[in-house]
């Protein structure tokens, strides 16, 4: 029980408690109100540039270790001094303390004042096979300050679940990140040699990847249930708050969201097409249910009340939950043109109408639909486009600025650095002469010759990689979204998740053999990696075991899909995740707001 | 069976004995050992031998000798002793040899004669001089107790944590004791001496006189006294023959024993066999031995553990017996072999004549990755030894980077430190070593260090951007990275400045830096916003209400949502703002004022940039049917049939479709077609579907 352990570092006796807002949503999962009553945290308060009012002479802060939280504590501290009171302070860091955030502490005079520790929580199981770090920051963080923080961390992680599940013996992995983790987690193990040696693996596989070598998917609408959900609704830490106009009455629900969840459950993974369908077909279901007991006699009945009616009770509240959920997504998402949407999107994925699709956002933008959105469709149109034009790159930005602020021009400077806004510049001329380049020489010289343009210009290849691995399927037909034949259905036949696609390829060789090009183009050239150690022992059960490990985040959509690959191919996924996140969030990342 | 009796000689009455000889010693005596100070460590340890102690001759050939044997009697050390007269000589726990000087200095050598370090026992022995002194050992560790000429005690308990203690004065004590001990109770060291018939006990608060239970009368000197080694016996020897034996608190006596020797015994010890449980008192005369025995002891004498006798061995430099050991006792790595190794490193990092090549070298090529041993560990020994290249070349072979770092930080290598510190992988190690570089180094050192380190710029940085941001822009113009030194003026263009001329200037200053980054593009748009503040305050000022840090977009707005249409206008045209957005922004503002006259004008004024399925969309939304049906009809061609839709004209919505024999448009008609009014309009629809099939 990771909340004891939190609970345990409380200072004992009457407290108030200050805690960060990216975890209050994972305390709640794991202590509740109730339970930190019964600790005698009186009051609760959230972390915030605010001073506070309380009133009790014992103050706990369970933060991330982040300078700003060391300064607001501080500035409580030292207003207690001005005013002459002496209270206790305890400062709970999670996961981890840094030094930093003590000599914050030390240049603001109140180091002695304050006592430290740690609470090592490192992974929330969300559900049976979602494991995640509740590590939100991890994304601005690593893939726009360069901060590598966070990675011991995730290697820390890595240590744990080996250490519970023995060794892997199948790793691949792609991506800067991904491979820095991957090493640091390798030399914990030689570290503590002995502990998993001998043990039999559980898991046979292990995939490790940089969300930045995929933004293209985590931008995309998402449109199978439990994704929709999450865009619409926004899923904290595997609960959703259903607000009344879901739940039809006057109260917001905190629902949570997994496997235990019956009804959810069949549908979480449904493109958002089949979900109403399958809820009628479901209450219907229900409706005959309980009708049975029309014809019982009073055994039956006694049998029917005792056994099946709190059932089907639970049922019909989680229905009905659903069912609302879905009729206000209709509602939001037939008022904002979701249909219209959708296509550009699939527009831009397939590379066809750019003219239209920029005008698209370029409406988009003037009519100030939403920043958040408009700025997503910008980074797609770049990523898939190899960067905008630079006329596209000066209007759109022009347009934005006017509609949103000018402090987005610093909103501008963090996704070109991150990649996610670019220009097409000089880098692409040379794609020109580098074509010509692969005529003449062979392909391994070529790769090298493009290895040092790219350093020049990272550019994303996207139109390349999705030739190259397929992303597109060929449409013949209509796409039976209820009957799904690939990954595709979870952009409703329209894309293959990149990420996606190269886990299964990868899976597919067990290395990353024939898959040199869309390494390069992938600009992973030194960070794509296998490593295969002690295959004999593994089970045959175990190398159906993959654990998926996203650095930067995944979406639902893509752990849909891999599920489905599961299904298909009869593996079965967990996933690891620094945080579960979706386009808004990964723009949300990038933003700068004022404060 | 005779010959297993034969050679057990009888003692008493009752009990035989047998000498046999273990093994013969190795040395080559040819002095008395009673002209000479001598002392054998415990468990079998090293004997000390001094020859000549009290010479005081200068001349080399009668100058006292310091032999060190083995407990065979092997030479471990032999060497001339240059320092003052020597009073006694003992072993501490950690067989290190303590030669108590008359001085009052305490010199400590290694087993293998090695100087170790020396310490005093205090000011007053200086004067005093020391007549007698004695090394005991505690759990806590060696100490030395000493008399002084003074007739003073002084002793402290722990050697290796050196504090003095003066015990208090003996009452009354003109000569010296005729014997004394150290005992050790409850924790505490004591002494307990005898002066003609009496005993004291003293204590560092004070001196109590005892006596012992049972002792038989008639006793005016005790001539020698005896503690065992756990402390817990103590045995008397009285001027008339006579012994006392009992515990050490003197609360109980064991048993006595009458000998009817009166002559003072050269030395009386306790002894028992290893693991048994009797125990036994052996008083020595010139040329005579007893034992005097009693009831079985109640305690065991704690064995060496292996742990010890390894130790022991690798004091010893038998580095190859340890390990041969280890190997036989399979003791696992990490407590075995490798800690012998690492022992062994140890010593090789000590010898000077080897080069700091060889010795690095030898000692990789021995230890190879053996799990447990760590190279810092043996770096920082070569260190201490004064081997700094040494040791660096030592920390290389050690594989966790984080390892290293502290060591090179004492070293005062902080950029190698550094590398290692981003090589490991630890943020927070690397933050540790750039304070450190930070202080060491000059600004414009630790910038350039910084530079090269891409890794521990950016963590810098972001410990900047929180806490000293003046650093932050030092070290953008230190990289004359202009783009982000005109993103940091940005940002302090409304986070840090709060009037209107403060936020123009950092606006300003932006400008310039985006120049001269070549960034044409951020420093118009900086340029428009330091025009649209000076606007957005002079509106303040001339129209009231609040502009402000509101995007253009929103300023335009406000002013129609106001009805000042002109500035809105001029406005528009001042920042160029694009027909498109003015034609959404108005169509949203007019709607929203509900001005619906004004918009119709509006729409009128020119042909719209954006259609006009905007127009009756957002009257829709408005809620205002009439109004929109007046737009519908404006709707081009394309976007007719949706426009009929939104504003429920199904019927003609159904004619336009089939007009334009566009699938998609009739699909769409029909879904809208509800109840039996729209019935003849489904109809239609089929009509001209199956028609159009039929085609």
């Amino acid at each position: 029980r990771p909340g004891f352990t939190m609970l345990a570092r409380l200072l004992p006796g009457k407290k108030d408690l200050f805690i960060e807002a990216d975890l209050m949503s994972p305390l709640d999962r794991i202590a509740s109100v109730s339970i930190l009553k019964q600790h005698e945290v009186d009051k609760l308060y959230k972390v915030e540039n605010k001073p506070a009012l309380s009133s009790n002479e014992q103050l706990c802060f369970l933060v991330r270790p982040r300078i700003k939280n060391m300064r607001y504590i501080a500035s409580l501290v030292n207003a207690d001094k001005v005013a002459g009171r002496t209270r206790k302070y305890k400062v709970i860091f999670s996961p981890q303390k840094f030094y930093a955030c003590e000599m914050v502490l030390e240049e603001e005079g109140i180091y002695g004042d304050v006592s430290c520790d740690e609470w090592a929580f490192s992974l929330l199981p969300l559900d049976v096979d979602l494991l995640s770090m509740e590590l939100p920051e991890f994304f601005r963080d690593y893939f726009l300050e360069g901060d590598q923080r966070w990675i011991n961390t995730v290697a820390q992680a890595l240590h744990l679940l080996s250490a519970l599940y023995g060794p892997f013996p199948n790793c691949y992995g792609i991506g800067r990140c991904a491979k820095m983790a991957y090493e640091l987690w390798r030399k914990l193990e030689e570290e503590e040699d002995g502990e998993t040696k001998g043990r039999r693996p559980e898991i046979g596989h292990i995939f490790l990847l940089d969300r930045d070598v995929d933004f293209v998917t985590a931008l995309c609408s998402q449109v199978v249930y439990e994704g929709l959900v999450d865009d619409t609704f926004r899923i904290k830490c595997g609960s959703v708050d259903f607000g009344p106009e879901v739940t039809s009455s006057d109260k917001s629900l905190k629902v949570l969201l997994n496997a235990e969840d019956k009804v959810f459950h069949e549908i979480r993974n449904e493109h958002f097409s089949n979900v109403f369908g399958f809820l009628s077909q479901k209450a219907r279901n229900l409706q005959a249910q309980y009708d049975r007991r029309r014809g019982m006699d009073i055994k039956q009945m006694k049998n029917f009340v005792s056994q099946e009616l709190k059932g089907l009770k639970q049922e019909h509240r989680l229905l009905s939950l659903h069912i609302g959920a879905c009729e206000s997504i209709m509602k939001k998402k037939t008022k904002q043109d979701f249909q219209e949407l959708i296509k550009t999107e699939h527009a831009l994925l397939e590379g066809f109408n750019i003219r239209e699709s920029t005008s698209y956002i370029e409406e988009h933008i003037d009519r100030q639909v939403s920043p958040i959105e408009s700025l997503r469709l910008m980074c797609l149109l770049s990523i898939t486009e190899n960067g905008l034009i630079p006329k596209d790159y000066r209007s759109l930005k022009t347009q934005y600025l006017q509609s949103y602020g000018p402090e987005h021009m610093l909103t501008f400077s963090n996704l070109r650095r991150a990649g996610l806004l670019t220009e097409q510049g000089p880098g692409d001329t040379l794609t020109a002469v580098e074509s010509k380049v692969s005529k003449l020489v062979t392909d391994k010289a070529a790769g090298k010759i493009t290895d040092a343009f790219s350093s020049l210009a990272k550019r994303s290849n996207f139109r390349a990689i999705s030739k190259k691995l397929n992303l597109i399927p060929r449409v013949d037909g209509e796409y039976d979204l209820k009957v799904p034949r690939d990954m595709a259905y979870v952009f409703s036949g329209a894309y293959v998740p990149l990420s996606c696609r190269i886990i299964e390829q990868v899976l597919e060789r067990r290395s990353w053999q024939g898959l040199d090009e869309v390494v390069r183009l992938l600009n992973c050239g030194d960070f794509a990696f296998t490593d295969m150690t002690k295959e004999d022992k593994a089970s045959s059960e175990s190398l159906r075991l993959i654990l998926v490990v996203f650095l930067g985040g995944c979406t639902f959509s893509e752990i849909s899909a891999l599920r489905f690959l599961g299904r298909e191919k009869g593996y079965r996924f967990i996933f690891l995740t620094t945080a579960v996140t979706n386009s808004a969030r990964l723009m949300e990342a990038m933003s700068e707001v004022k404060a | 069976m005779d010959c297993y009796t034969a050679n057990w000689n009888p003692l008493g009455d009752s009990a035989f004995y047998r000498k046999y000889e273990l093994y013969s010693m190795d040395w080559d005596l040819k002095e008395e050992l009673r002209d000479c100070l001598v002392a054998a460590a415990p468990y079998g340890g090293p004997i000390a031998l001094l020859r000549n102690p009290w010479r005081k001759e200068k001349a080399a050939s009668v100058r006292p000798v310091l032999d060190i044997y083995s407990a065979s009697g092997m030479p471990l050390a032999s060497l001339l002793w240059k320092s003052g007269p020597v009073v006694s000589l003992g072993w501490s726990a950690e067989e290190e040899l303590l030669c108590v000087q008359e001085d009052g200095a305490v010199l400590v050598y290694g087993l293998h004669g090695d100087f170790r370090r020396h310490f005093s026992m205090g000011n007053e022995v200086l004067q005093n001089r020391v007549l007698d002194a004695r090394i005991f050992h505690t759990e806590f560790g060696s100490g030395v107790a000493i008399l002084t000429g003074a007739h003073r005690f002084t002793l402290s308990a722990n050697v290796g944590d050196l504090k003095l203690r003066r015990m208090p004065e003996v009452p009354g004590l003109q000569s010296v004791p005729s014997c004394w001990t150290v005992l050790c109770q409850d924790r505490v060291a004591h002494i307990l001496l005898a002066v003609g018939p009496d005993l004291y006990l003293l204590d560092h608060a004070a001196c109590s006189a005892v006596t012992p239970p049972g002792l038989a009368p008639g006793v005016s000197s005790f001539l020698q006294m005896a503690v065992s080694f756990t402390y817990r016996h103590l045995a008397l020897f009285t001027d008339t023959g006579y012994i006392w034996m009992g515990t050490a608190s003197l609360k109980e006596k064991l048993c006595e024993f009458n000998c009817n020797i009166r002559a003072a015994p050269k030395q009386m010890v306790w002894c028992s066999r290893p693991r048994s449980k009797e125990r036994a008192v052996v008083v020595a005369w010139e040329r005579r031995l007893m034992v005097v025995g009693d009831a079985p002891e109640s305690i065991q004498y704690k064995q060496l553990t292996i742990q010890v006798l390894l130790d022991r061995l690798v004091l010893r430099r038998l580095y190859p017996l340890a390990i041969q050991i280890c190997e036989y006792l399979r003791l696992p790595e990490v407590q075995g072999v490798s800690r012998i190794l690492a022992h062994w490193a140890c010593y090789k990092v000590q010898q000077k004549d080897v080069s700091d090549e060889d010795v690095a070298r030898a000692i990789n090529q021995k230890l190879g990755d053996t799990p447990g041993v760590s190279y810092s560990d043996i770096a920082a020994r070569a260190y201490g030894c004064g081997r700094t290249e040494l040791a660096i070349k030592l920390l290389e072979y050690e594989p966790r980077s984080g390892e290293q770092v502290p060591l090179l930080l004492k070293m005062k290598r902080s950029k190698l430190a550094l590398s290692k510190a981003i090589e490991s992988g630890d943020t927070d190690l690397v933050f540790t070593v750039l304070l450190h570089l930070k202080n060491e180094l000059n600004r414009g050192d630790f910038f350039m260090t910084l530079r090269n380190q891409p890794m521990a710029l950016s963590l810098y940085r972001q410990f900047c951007k929180h806490q000293e941001l003046e650093t932050l822009k030092d070290l953008y113009n230190q990289d004359d990275n202009h783009q982000e030194l005109g993103s940091f003026h940005i940002r302090a263009s409304y986070a840090a400045e709060e009037r209107i001329e403060g936020r123009v200037a950092a606006l300003q200053t932006a400008a310039d830096a985006f120049y001269k980054a070549k960034n044409e593009f951020a420093a118009k748009a900086t340029e428009d916003q330091m025009r649209l503040l000076r606007l957005q305050r002079r509106l303040e000022d001339e129209l009231g209400g609040q502009f402000l840090d509101l995007s253009l977009h929103d300023t335009v707005t406000t002013l129609i949502l106001g009805g000042h249409n002109k500035r809105a206008e001029q406005l528009a045209r001042d920042f160029r703002i694009p027909d498109k957005r003015l034609w959404w922004l108005k169509l949203t503002a007019l709607a929203d004022l509900e001005d619906w006259e004004e918009l119709e004008k509006f729409s009128k004024s020119k042909k719209s940039p954006i259609g006009y399925l905007p127009f009756v969309e957002i009257c829709i939304k408005q809620h205002n049917k009439y109004e929109a049906k007046k737009y519908a009809s404006r709707v081009s061609p394309e976007q007719k049939v949706k426009a009929l839709l939104l504003v429920g004209d199904v019927a003609q919505a159904a004619d336009v479709a089939i007009e334009h024999r566009n699938e998609a448009e009739l699909s769409l008609v029909l879904s809208h077609c509800t109840g039996a009014t729209d019935g003849a309009t489904a109809d239609k629809i089929q009509r001209a579907r199956a028609q159009a099939q039929k085609k």
